[in-house]
């Protein structure tokens, strides 16, 4: 079991609010992504839910209990450092059987348990080295094998892969994604990127300077996010905002439409611009069009993704032309018009 | 390249030589009081005699005979070792407060332990006396002597760990909250045991600081609490200027701790340096 409700909570450092009052409600065995940008309280409000922070108000219910007062290790959480936070004087073999000999589980379950971790992580070589001796990935990997271990109510992540190269990132992403279908278990992941929220999430917590901006699945999200700052923050490349009289024509203060839900042609469009950078990846083509009249917020920078490769470059003349289902409206507050 | 080349040729010469004069000036005292203890109090008057006299052992002999230097030993062994461990007993929780728990006031608390020391000890000597002596009627005590080596020393404990706490990352102290440690458990198997080797430079150095301490034990003292401070103190004056005898007892009182530091050299270095040099 791991349901988390947040009551209310809310989190002031000194004077500063970081977190105004914030409900949030997580599911038993869901997969829970919290994005938003640096310095938005991310780590704040997991750390939270963890216990590691105090609130200054409000109240953490795990599994219909109230553990607003109850210590870190009392709430059968688990969670997973950034920085690994691996004890560095203990072998990997004692760092995983830390929760468990804390918690006075039998010797030859511990046993048991460290092996079956050692096995699904691929650190039965390793159980001897001490965690200096281990490279950045196979550290992550005892900690999450530490995490496992106790089997938690949850697990909470903080950015555990953002240390990673690219490569192995993938990787990870796909392992703890893997796990999660195999546990079962409610996780909390918390992430500035947002391809891993995209692909790993159940449920996406947007949240910006403390406030949760939209909770959905991430194709809600995209197809319809809720103000202009989801819009903006969720799908790579970003949404094309255009401001003035392009959008009074469709009666809203802003539209938005995805670069992938507009066609280019080198002859004929609605909007007419010139390509400034081309990025051609081979399956997809980035093109940065400029001198389009709009007003994107950006100048008139307006981005444009096509799918499979096309004979454009740096001066040329496009024709751009938006998929009208596709447009995204807001008003005057960054609101959502249906 | 060339100049380069002279540069490091000279600095292998001037560098080493500097630091052996340095060394030499600093130790020609002690090698000069090692020498006179084993000159009579006749001998060791006359500078001429620097090298050329009889050695004798008759200070060390009469000292042990006359001044019951065991007693003086033993006390200051005593004092020194329990004044450490219970400035540690009372700073490792505290220097752990004040890393992973800070308040708005840490650093000020900090500061004013420190400030405690550019107290001069001798604006508080007329209360210490009469308090210890009238009041509490713990004068010549060991439990004064301990108690007063353990405040003193406790700003340098408090500030040298918390120095080396800091260094541990907060996450690692934070997993183990998460893991289920108790508070006593976080110092116990993390903080301790990553702290080892800071812990054990901080206290051989309040251990040195306690044995060489001279002020108050001399002057809280008298005969059933004293330290050999005291000893070569009551040495100094009372039958005129015996400098063979002096020296003997002096050589004899900081003979266990230049001992002690020359094979903790490493250890003190870092304690010394706060871990600075590796
Ligand atoms: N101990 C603290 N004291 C004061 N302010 C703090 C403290 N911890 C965090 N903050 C502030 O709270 C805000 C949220 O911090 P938090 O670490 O939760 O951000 P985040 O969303 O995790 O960012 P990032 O993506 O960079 O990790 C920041 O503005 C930060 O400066
Ligand atoms: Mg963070």
């Amino acid at each position: 079991m791991g349901s988390i409700v947040l009551d209310k909570v809310q989190k002031k450092f000194g004077d500063v609010e970081v977190i105004p009052p914030l409900d949030l409600e997580i599911n038993d065995g869901e997969f829970v992504v919290f994005v938003g940008p640096s310095g938005c309280g991310k780590s704040t409000l997991l750390r939270m839910i963890a216990g590691l922070e105090d609130l200054t108000a409000g109240k953490v219910n795990i599994d219909d209990n109230d553990v607003t007062e109850v210590s870190p290790a009392k709430r059968g959480l688990s969670m997973v450092f950034q920085s690994y936070a691996l004890y560095p004087h203990m072998t990997v073999r004692k760092n995983i059987a830390f929760p468990m000999r804390m918690a006075k589980v039998p010797q030859d379950v511990q046993d048991a348990k460290i092996e079956a971790a050692a096995k699904s992580l691929n650190l039965a070589d390793y159980l001897d080295r001490k965690p200096g001796q281990l490279s950045g990935g196979q550290r992550q990997r005892v900690a999450i094998g530490r995490a496992i271990v106790r089997e938690p109510s949850a697990f909470l992540f903080d950015e555990p892969l953002s240390n990673l190269d690219a490569a192995l990132r993938v990787g990870m992403r796909l392992e703890i994604m893997e796990l999660h279908t195999k546990l079962k278990t409610t996780m909390i992941y918390v992430t500035h990127d947002q391809v891993e929220a995209m692909t790993m999430a159940d449920k996406i917590v947007v949240l910006q300077a403390g406030v949760i901006e939209q909770v959905g699945s991430p194709l809600e999200l995209y197809h319809t996010p809720r103000n202009k700052f989801v819009a903006g923050f969720i799908g790579s490349p970003k949404m094309n905002l255009i401001e003035g009289e392009e959008a009074s024509k469709h009666d809203a203060t802003t539209i938005g439409i995805r670069p992938e839900h507009v066609s280019v042609s080198t002859t004929e469009g609605m909007w007419k611009g010139t390509v400034g950078v081309a990025e051609h990846l081979g399956s997809d083509t980035f093109i940065h069009v400029h001198n389009t009249g709009l007003d994107t917020g950006e100048g008139d920078l307006f981005t444009v993704r096509i799918s499979g490769d096309i004979a454009v470059s740096h001066g040329d003349t496009v024709y751009l032309t938006p998929q009208m289902d596709q447009l995204h409206k807001f008003d005057a507050q960054g609101l959502r018009i249906a | 390249m060339a100049i380069v080349a002279t540069t490091s040729r000279f600095s292998k010469i001037a560098w080493p030589t500097l630091a052996w004069v340095v060394a030499l000036i600093f130790f020609f005292p002690i090698f000069y009081m090692v020498l006179t203890s084993f000159k009579t109090d006749a001998d060791a008057v006359k500078p001429e005699f620097l090298f050329s006299f009889t050695p004798t052992l008759e200070n060390y002999a009469n000292m042990t005979e006359n001044y019951d230097y065991w007693r003086f030993a033993t006390n200051s062994v005593i004092t020194s070792v329990l004044a450490t461990l219970f400035a540690l007993a009372v700073g490792v929780p505290c220097a752990y407060a004040m890393a992973f728990n800070p308040s708005r006031a840490t650093k000020d608390v900090l500061m004013w332990m420190l400030s405690t020391k550019m107290l001069p000890a001798a604006a508080v000597l007329y209360p210490m006396t009469f308090l210890t002596k009238n009041v509490f009627g713990v004068f010549d005590t060991h439990f004064l002597v301990i108690l007063v080596l353990c405040l003193i020393n406790l700003p340098i404990v408090i500030w040298m760990l918390f120095t080396y706490f800091k260094d541990i990352p907060k996450d690692i102290i934070e997993a183990g909250k998460m893991d289920g440690l108790t508070t006593w458990g976080e110092v116990k198997e993390i903080l301790i045991p990553l702290a080892w080797g800071g812990i054990v430079s901080t206290a051989l150095l309040t251990f040195i600081f306690c044995w060489n301490e001279a002020y108050w034990t001399v002057r809280l003292t008298t005969i059933d609490a004293a330290t050999l401070s005291k000893l070569i103190e009551g040495n100094r004056a009372p039958e005129g200027l015996f400098f063979g005898r002096l020296s003997a007892v002096s050589t004899a009182a900081v003979g266990p701790i230049i001992v002690l530091g020359w094979f903790c050299q490493k250890q003190l270095v870092s304690g010394l340096t706060f871990g600075a040099v590796k």
